[in-house]
């Protein structure tokens, strides 16, 4: 992955804030940043599916990320970015209100993620890191796009 | 001079596998698919051995040895015979036919290598 | 000798053209044909499997296939009969030598009684006598046999070895140099050479061709006789030659007397040197002299399907930009014979012309398929002790070659289908007055801009009165639906029709022809189905010639624009005031020339309800779903009509249901395909399904939908 260049119990986290909350995914499956632009809405999808966007002649399904985690959707604003990263061959984009950060960490700094009730978040998130403001959650993405991305016929 | 091998065999795969093990050994291997685009191609380029797979459509490899052998130019170059079979009356009648010598496959690299250098004299 | 993967990958890509070319030669000789090619060719598709198999060590194959390929020998030379046993036996195993090849290409390995069964078979057709498999003797070390030149030297012989040699003429024509050979004697050791003149011929005698050299060889070594044996292995009796341990030799200086006498003529084959002798040599040698004329497939370049694909991709994005050029001259409302207006409108036809020679590397013809499927008819005859055999035709149409990759499942369950559902048991047939043996006829062309295949049985026909029995037993029509047979026809499709009734080990895997309609309708198609009482039953499934463009009509609704595909619009309507009926609170009927025909509000189908996008005036499209039923899809505007790049939305999403893909529009904005039959059959509530007939319908008759 993109952390072969580091110590082996370094990890390299995009730290990002949606909903008011930080959240991080591993770099490795991160492919780019952009600019909001406008989604084509797709019928009878999930609430946290806002539509899809062309990216280069591919169709991307763009995730709003708070939305995903039981938040209010993120508001409309020229200052949102979406977080175009990949599970496997799936490309998907997480829309953001901003990206924070690269963080560089060590293993070990990274915690199972505690008991909590809801479970959106224990399925979601794999573990969090504790940051000087608080924490981060480490997102799964596979969790996020998965489960919800089928929608039943 | 790179020694020049002429590889004709039905089989993309053996054909792939002799061209990779001449290339290897530092040889120049130019294939052909069949006999007929053997003998078209071994005018075109005079190669210094001819590796020819004898069950072929078109023309078999007892029909390449017989027109090399048969021809104007080069008709002395040395011809080896891809069979899968070993037996006896085969390389007989490949050797009746004019080939110069056989080799069984499955083959290994060495073998087919050593033979080429074996009958055309090259180095190694 | 590990060879290259992509060595390995090219042999199971030429292993899928064997195997092909296999199944092909067996058809045509089950179909009677007897002809050398035909018998040669069978047999060299197995030998060259066989043949490269080895090159990877796969035993198993090459174990199989060297025994198949003796029954095939058997029978090329006459010496077995081909029976419809024996053909029976050769397909089953040319079936299992696919299987052992695609086991070898997982890296998996058969049950070995599977492979033993088939074997036995073979054996079988050889008089039960199991034929000595020899490559095991020989596994992948070189196989050079040695010669037999008498007994190896003795434990603690002396060192060195006296070689006579000499030349016949045939060593020369063969393309052996007398040098090269005794370079590499001399490579063993310390060696002295003479050469010896006394044979040397009458220069102006009739022999003054008779080669007249010979050497000996003085060589002192520690190497074997047998090492000696294999530099000279390839001139076994194209010379003389004595290898004698240097203790017994008695050193002369020149050859014995008995070796310098004239060579006997070499052994068979046509004389040497001849120009002559060596062209009637060709015509024996080199049969079927005219179909070498004729000869075969046109020159063909393999090519990485990646590559094909990022071309197509990039020629779709060409269009694209083609699309979006053309979009903002138009807004720049140019005169329409202004160059530039002229130059993109030649940019648009050169865009399309690349973009179909593209397609064009991606299409394939049906054949390896439709073999494919004798296969699977031959397993399901056998499975249900039926008699059947399968007529194809068309085989040469070309596809697309994911719609090929796609349609092996549905179409191996139709086959199976037909077997087991459409054709009658062989007592059943010859009571009726047929054929014991039933006729599968599957065939495939091009019809304006799409592809038919079509599988029809001459079996019993549908039972519809069991079928709309089933289907009302399963609440899927009415108690009361009046149903046409065309409509009953359709039932088949629904999904939860299970033919329970009659499942039986073959097709009874929770398959039914609702996923058959379901992958035809992933691939852009349709699916259709005809059927006559004891004549027999036709499928028709129509696909889309390739799936990366489609023609379309680009529409608004609910605030977004969309396209459907031209193929299902039979018309555009713009309703007049008491054309459209309503009935009840949420549906209305279309009236067009009489007739009544089902509306369906594409925006609410979608859950698109924003109410203050909707048009006042609506437009209609009038559009044909399966089996003839036709809806009117309420739209808010009709655009224009345009070729569309499709993409997929399942990679990266997941199917949306009423929509079939996505397209870039020429402004970057993407835009969903719809899909008409999927929205039509969303319309109506599963108890109606079943679609009135439109052409029947009457506004005052209660039309089942509650």
């Amino acid at each position: 992955m993109a952390n072969t260049d580091l110590a082996e119990t370094d990890l390299e986290f995009v730290t990002f804030s949606a909903g008011g909350q930080s959240f991080s995914i591993d770099i490795g499956q991160v492919r780019e940043i952009r600019r909001w632009s406008p989604v084509t809405p797709l019928p009878h999808a999930p609430d946290e599916v806002l539509g899809v966007m062309n990216l280069r002649g591919s169709v991307i399904p763009i995730y709003d990320l708070a939305a995903r985690f039981g938040l209010d959707r993120t508001p409309e604003s020229s200052r949102n970015v979406v977080v175009i990263a990949m599970h496997g061959s799936q490309t998907v984009g997480l829309l953001v209100e901003a990206v924070s950060e690269i963080l560089s960490v060590g293993r070990e700094r990274i915690q199972e993620t505690p008991d909590v009730r809801s479970d959106t978040a224990r399925q979601t998130i794999t573990g969090v890191i504790t940051v000087d403001e608080g924490m981060t959650r480490v997102i799964d993405l596979a969790a996020v796009v998965q489960p919800r991305g089928k929608v039943a016929a | 001079m790179t020694v020049k091998v002429l590889a004709i065999d039905d089989s993309r795969t053996i054909r792939s596998l002799v061209q990779k093990v001449m290339e290897d050994a530092g040889f120049d291997c130019i294939c052909a698919e069949d006999g007929v685009d053997g003998i078209a191609r071994f005018a075109e380029v005079a190669p210094d051995v001819v590796i020819t797979d004898i069950n072929m459509p078109n023309m078999d490899g007892y029909g390449v040895i017989s027109s090399i052998r048969g021809g104007e130019v080069n008709q002395s170059v040395p011809i080896l015979v891809l069979t899968t079979e070993s037996a006896d009356h085969l390389k007989a009648r490949a050797r009746a036919a004019g080939a110069t010598g056989w080799i069984v496959k499955p083959f290994d690299d060495e073998t087919i290598v050593s033979v080429v250098r074996r009958v055309t004299g090259a180095r190694g | 000798m590990a060879p290259q993967s992509s060595i390995r990958d090219t042999f199971f890509e030429e292993c899928e053209d064997l195997l092909e070319a296999l199944a092909e030669g067996l058809a045509a000789m089950a179909g009677g044909a007897r002809d050398t090619d035909t018998v040669n060719a069978v047999f060299r598709a197995v030998h060259s499997v066989k043949g490269g198999a080895g090159a990877f060590a796969l035993t198993d194959l090459v174990a199989f296939a060297h025994r198949f390929e003796t029954v095939l020998d058997a029978i090329r030379s006459g010496t077995l009969d081909l029976t419809p046993e024996v053909m029976h036996t050769m397909q089953r195993s040319a079936d299992h030598l696919a299987d052992l090849v695609e086991a070898a290409r997982n890296e998996d390995v058969l049950a070995p009684d599977v492979s033993e069964s088939f074997l036995a078979n073979l054996d079988v057709c050889l008089g039960a006598e199991p034929e000595p498999f020899d490559m095991g003797d020989t596994p992948f070390d070189f196989a050079v046999i040695p010669l037999d030149f008498g007994n190896d030297p003795a434990p603690g012989a002396p060192a060195g070895h006296v070689i006579r040699f000499r030349p016949r003429q045939q060593l020369f024509a063969n393309g052996h140099d007398p040098c090269l050979l005794i370079a590499a004697v001399h490579a063993l050791g310390p060696c002295e050479v003479a050469l010896d003149l006394s044979a040397l011929p009458d220069w102006d005698g009739p022999d003054a061709l008779t080669p007249g050299l010979g050497w000996t060889l003085r060589l002192e070594t520690q190497e074997s006789a047998t090492v000696l044996q294999e530099i000279f292995e390839f001139v076994d009796g194209l010379c003389e030659l004595d290898i004698v341990p240097l203790e017994d030799a008695l050193v002369p200086a020149t050859l014995p007397p008995a070796m310098a006498a004239p060579p006997p003529p070499p052994a068979p084959g046509p004389e040497v040197g001849s120009p002559a002798a060596y062209g009637a040599a060709k015509q024996d040698l080199a049969p079927g002299g005219e179909s070498a004329e004729a000869r075969g497939p046109k020159p063909t370049l393999r090519v990485d399907l990646d590559r094909v694909d990022r071309l197509i991709n990039s020629v779709g994005e060409l269009i694209i930009n083609q699309a979006m050029i053309a979009q903002r001259l138009q807004d720049m409302a140019l005169a329409s014979d202004d160059d530039v207006s002229l130059h993109v409108e030649d940019y648009r036809l050169l865009a399309r012309d690349i973009q179909e020679a593209v397609m064009a590397i991606r299409a394939q013809p049906v054949k390896p398929l439709f073999q494919r499927m004798s296969r699977i008819l031959r397993e399901a005859a056998e499975a249900t002790g039926k008699s059947a055999r399968l007529v194809t035709f068309g085989e040469n149409t070309e596809v697309d070659k994911t719609v090929i990759e796609r349609l092996a499942d549905p179409l191996m369950h139709m086959i199976r289908n037909a077997v087991d559902h459409g054709l009658e048991g062989p007592e059943a047939r010859r009571a009726a007055g047929k054929d014991g043996t039933g006729t599968i006829r599957l065939g495939a062309a091009h019809r304006s801009g799409s592809v038919i295949i079509t599988i029809r049985d001459d079996g019993a026909g549908l039972n519809r009165p069991r079928i709309l029995d089933i289907a009302r037993r399963k609440g899927l029509v009415a108690p009361d639906a009046d149903l046409a047979d065309a409509e009953i026809d359709g039932l088949l499709f629904l999904p939860g029709f299970s033919t329970a009734a009659s499942v039986s080990n073959l097709s009874g895997r929770g398959v039914g022809l609702d996923v058959v309609r379901n992958a035809v309708t992933a691939l852009g198609g349709r699916i259709s189905i005809a059927s006559v009482p004891g004549q027999g039953t036709e499928f028709t499934i129509s696909l889309p010639l390739t799936l990366a463009v489609m023609d379309g009509m680009v529409v608004s609704v609910a605030g977004q624009t969309m396209v459907v595909p031209i193929t299902s619009i039979l018309e555009t309507i713009r309703p007049a005031p008491g054309d459209l009926h309503r009935v009840g609170t949420d549906d209305s009927l279309l009236s067009i020339r009489g007739r009544f025909i089902p509306t369906v509000d594409v925006a609410r189908s979608l859950g698109f309800t924003d109410p203050s996008a909707r048009a006042d005036f609506p437009l209609l499209l009038l559009v044909e779903g399966e089996n003839q039923s036709q809806c009117a899809l309420v739209v808010d505007a009709v655009h224009d009509q345009r070729q569309v790049v499709i993409k997929g939305l399942d990679s990266n999403y997941g199917q949306v249901p009423g929509v079939s893909a996505a397209t870039v529009l020429g402004d970057g904005q993407i835009a969903l395909i719809l899909d008409p039959d999927a929205i039509a059959a969303h319309r109506a509530s599963p108890a109606a399904t079943a679609v009135p007939r439109p052409s029947l319908f009457h506004p005052d008759v209660h039309h089942g939908q509650h």
